[in-house]
């Protein structure tokens, strides 16, 4: 495939558009609503319906980069932006290969017909692995360039170098040739050796990356490229997608779990203008109009008459007890070292504890959107802002019955999604209307869809047992886990019967995997001498359409194991009369797990204690706990006060530091922010959140109903110290700093009042009731 | 159906539709302009905010008839690219979000409280936002950046970047350089 040039005005995409807006803040009147259908007007669409919507192959280099007469570069990336910065980031490598200014790098992002398929976005990835085949790829036609600059300019390769797009020769001021000119536009031919797929797809063509000793733009505080565009009120979401002849959908939900639809009446619906049908698939229900208020006017007019729901929730307060006596669906020993059970029985102390994590919503800010346009005898685009759009492009293939390469779906910038929420289900939602209706539908999910319906991280309870010799020393650990499964609804939505949607039309799910919360991969691995950690998979409550299918939200499982773990070992150091931090230290391996430690230690100004100080009598008592977060070589020590109020039980941050060591540091300005959004997302995580049902409804469905963090509610102080290691290769960052929050908050709420809570969201009532029990 | 005469960014329009109808579709559906986006339909989150005669409201549960003969104004109508507003500028050199889907909130929120309140305390900045929700829990950056379009002090503690010993000490001075003071 070649790709010829792009003329500013017409073959440009919505992100190279926000992309130059950020960089030349010029010719915003060219960007109007409907910019990305524009954009797709061009030659990418009509050559997607010549040659089918099959990606890109990743061996060809111009499959991931193009260089135009201007010298900008256009990258084609499966990879998307989520709200981290990955954009700015994988610009700054690109960037740095080819020595460009980083506001020459633009994007194409996600969309399935242009770009290779890398897996989407997940696990904290796209840095660690998702930039190798860019880096690799530009390496490659940097060293093109090269060869092509020295035929022309008459010299070896290595008298040459680089600055800007500009290929000089060393030493001679006038010899010299830009990376436009080079290319004339015309595509960079080489076959690149592929590996991997997914996350771990990479490419090795003819070049070698810099070595980072040499970087210059790698490790810039740049600023992020979208940010501009966003405050500036020049970007565009995924909801504000238009395409020619679109009508607005609304689905309506059953009235409990396991409820048929008995009738429909139209009646009052179509009284209202705009109204166009209703579309019955099963318990699928939803309605169509001309105008988007007019949809939503109309969901609620009209008359579903559902059969009574079934009744298999325990009711939310029964929720431990059940996955307390539940026979576990599958169970796997993850960890067998040494002999625990006698060390147990010849314990000359023994601690016990369980620890109880509830279901949690990613009750994302927008609450998902997506427009379809089924072509029955031509290629279906779906747009979506889901985290793989690759895998949603099979998914929805699969759920419309047509091959893959019918199938389309371009990416578009939807809020924050932190792993599998519903937008995934708005898209399926937002195809079966267009296929009902032979027009493009948009469905916007209403907050109710969202924080009720959509996915949800699942509830996790820990019991762990510890034996401690006489002298306090810990000769043995005992973890087991009973957790509902990340994997219920897989992460992927690969598979028909991954959506909503699809259960609600009568589909079984079996794509969904049984995930197991393991001592070791969410914990840190404290070197204990004998250790057993088993993981027990609980069945879902309901196998059909539930409010509480559970999927992948932020770090999966990594705070509710990190809350019991890092929750244990702070009452081990207790029980052993020894400094959190100094007992911690004494049993971990890893240098880079020690260092974060001290470094929080040493900023937040930690002073070893070796038994808590119960401040008696004063209504807020103030303490400060640290816990640490090990996930796929990335480090963090977190630590954190707290100001407790006694009275009413109600916990209060008023400060976190944290330690964070990803290896190299490719954008410490963007990372710096995303390490705070986490402290902050996590800690309401641990204070707050807790989704609430009966016994056929989930009850929490809108931000009354499930609180997060506001104004009030933030530390005053977060301080981040990076710990950088350019001699590493970039790790992950998305992730691993929401893995210790709750544990650090749960410790330094025990450091302020001496009791522990062990069952999260710390919520006043909890405190207060565990104050009553101590 | 009525006619709705409607004042947005200085512009003038017409609009048909139902008193009732919240300003928010009447915005992006009717007149294109996207920037309000939906959040919750239930005035509980912020991400639709306007302002209206200088006021932050919800244009999810504001009435189109209530927002006629008042001056709304939208994220976009703010500034422009090349003259943002400085309650823009300041959020753009804070780097104050993550997925900036809630912004219009925060932005608008923050430039009717300054306009009343040019040099609020950390305590009126937080009740000023009490009622807003950023998911993905950008607030430090977004205090930091009301803090320094107000001309205080942009943010009360600096991020330190640390090399290991032995390691080269590149970003840590770079980031000390060039990075905005927040």
């Amino acid at each position: 495939m070649k790709i010829s040039a792009m003329p500013s005005n017409t073959g440009q995409t919505r992100r190279e558009f926000v992309r130059n807006a950020g960089g030349l803040l010029v010719g915003f009147s060219l960007l109007d609503a409907s910019i990305v259908p524009q954009a797709f007007a061009g030659t990418a669409a009509a050559g997607a319906a010549a040659s089918g919507a099959a990606s890109p192959s990743p061996a060809a280099l111009d499959a991931w980069l193009h260089i135009d007469t201007s010298g900008r570069v256009h990258v084609s990336t499966g990879k998307v932006e989520i709200g981290m910065g990955v954009e700015t980031a994988l610009a700054q490598i690109v960037a740095e290969e080819l020595d460009v200014p980083v506001g020459h790098v633009l994007f194409v992002m996600g969309d399935t017909s242009r770009t290779p398929d890398q897996g989407g976005v997940g696990g904290s990835t796209s840095i660690s692995n998702g930039a190798r085949p860019l880096r690799n790829a530009a390496a490659s036609a940097r060293a093109l360039l090269l060869q092509a600059a020295s035929r022309q300019l008459g010299v070896p390769a290595d008298a040459l170098e680089v600055r800007d797009g500009i290929v000089r020769v060393r030493g001679r001021a006038h010899a010299q040739v830009s990376y436009g000119a080079l290319t004339g536009g015309d595509a960079l031919q080489e076959t690149l050796k592929v590996s991997g797929a997914g996350f771990s797809l990479n490419v090795q063509g003819m070049g070698t990356p810099k070595d980072p000793s040499a970087y210059r733009i790698v490790g810039q505080p740049v600023p992020r490229v979208d940010l501009a565009p966003k405050v500036l009120g020049r970007f565009r979401y995924i909801t504000d997608v238009r395409v020619p002849g679109m009508l607005h959908g609304r689905v309506i939900r059953p009235a409990g779990v396991g409820a048929h639809v008995v009738g429909i009446d139209e009646t009052a619906a179509k009284a209202i203008a705009g109204y166009v049908r209703a579309v019955v698939k099963g318990d699928f229900v939803g309605v169509v109009a001309d105008t988007e208020w007019a949809a939503i006017r109309a969901a609620r007019a009209l008359t579903v008459t559902w059969s009574a729901p079934a009744a298999p929730f325990p009711g939310h307060d029964q929720l431990y007890a059940h996955m307390r006596t539940a026979e576990p669906k599958a169970s796997r020993e993850t960890l067998a070292h040494g002999d625990v059970a006698a060390a147990l029985a010849a314990a000359a102390r023994r601690v016990e504890a369980v620890y109880e994590f509830p279901f949690q919503s990613h009750a994302t800010m927008g609450p998902g959107c997506a427009v379809a346009d089924v072509q029955p005898d031509g290629i279906t685009t779906v747009w979506s802002g889901v985290q793989k759009p690759h895998a949603l492009q099979r998914g929805l293939a699969g759920l419309l019955g047509v091959p893959v390469d019918r199938m389309r779906v371009v990416w578009v910038e939807d809020a924050g999604s932190y792993g599998r929420p519903g937008f995934a289900d708005a898209a399926a939602d937002a195809l079966l209307l267009s296929q009902a209706v032979g027009r493009p539908v948009r469905v916007q999910w209403m907050r109710d869809d969202m924080t009720a319906w959509g996915t949800k991280g699942p509830a996790v309870r820990c019991e762990l047992a510890a034996a401690l010799d006489a002298s306090g020393h810990v000769t043995a650990v005992r973890f087991e886990s009973r957790a509902f499964s990340g994997g219920e609804v897989l992460y992927q939505p690969s598979d028909a019967d991954n959506f909503l949607a699809a259960a609600l039309t009568g589909m079984p799910n079996r794509s969904g995997v049984n995930e197991f919360v393991a001592w070791g991969s969410q914990t840190p691995a404290y070197a204990f001498t004998n250790v057993q950690a088993t993981a027990h998979v609980i069945a879902p409550f309901h196998d059909g359409a539930s409010p509480l299918r559970s999927s992948h939200l932020r770090d999966p499982e990594g705070p509710a194991a990190s809350f019991a773990v890092e929750s244990f070992i702070d009452e081990l150091a207790v029980a052993a009369s020894a400094d959190p931090i100094a007992f911690r230290l004494q049993y971990l391996t890893e240098p880079r797990a020690k260092a974060v430690l001290t470094a929080a230690a040493e900023k937040a100004g930690w002073q070893a204690r070796t038994m808590h100080r119960p401040a008696a009598g004063a209504e807020v008592a103030t303490g400060r706990g640290v816990a640490l977060g090990t996930r796929n070589g990335t480090y963090v020590g977190t630590i954190a006060d707290v100001a407790v109020n006694r009275r009413t039980g109600a916990v209060k941050v008023t400060r976190f530091v944290c330690a964070h060591d990803c290896g190299l540091v490719v954008n410490p300005m963007a990372l710096r922010r995303t390490i705070e959004a986490n402290l902050v997302q996590s800690m309401s995580r641990a204070l707050f959140e807790e989704v609430q049902f009966d016994r056929s409804r989930v009850t929490s469905v809108d931000w009354n109903t499930y609180p997060v963090a506001r104004a009030a509610d933030i530390p005053p102080v977060v301080e981040v110290v990076l710990l950088d290691h350019p001699d590493l290769p970039p790790g992950g960052a998305g992730e691993p700093s929401s893995r210790p929050t709750a544990a650090a908050i749960a410790n330094a709420v025990f450091d302020a009042v001496g009791v522990r809570v062990r069952q999260a969201p710390l919520t006043p009532a909890r405190v207060k009731a565990a104050l009553e029990q101590a | 159906m009525s006619r709705v005469s409607l004042r947005i960014n200085g512009a003038s329009h017409v609009v048909e539709a139902e008193p009732d109808t919240p300003l928010l579709y009447v915005l992006r559906d009717t007149l294109t302009l996207d920037n309000p986006r939906f959040g919750c339909g239930l005035g509980q989150c912020g991400a639709c905010t306007v302002l209206l005669d200088g006021r932050a409201v919800r244009s999810c549960v504001t009435p189109v008839s209530r927002a006629a003969r008042q001056e709304v104004v939208t994220l976009d109508g703010l500034g422009t690219p090349e003259h943002p507003h400085p309650v823009q500028q300041a959020f753009i050199e804070a780097q104050a979000f993550q997925c900036g889907y809630c912004l219009n909130g925060w932005v608008l929120t923050a430039k009717a409280l300054l306009a009343t309140n040019p040099h609020p305390t950390d305590e009126e900045i937080r009740r000023a936002c009490q009622g807003l929700v950023c998911r993905c829990g950008s607030h430090v950056g977004i205090f930091a950046a009301i803090r320094r379009a107000a001309g205080g002090p942009a943010e009360a503690k600096a991020a330190h970047i640390v090399v290991p010993p032995g390691q080269p000490a590149g970003p840590a001075e770079e980031d000390a350089q060039t990075a905005p003071e927040c």
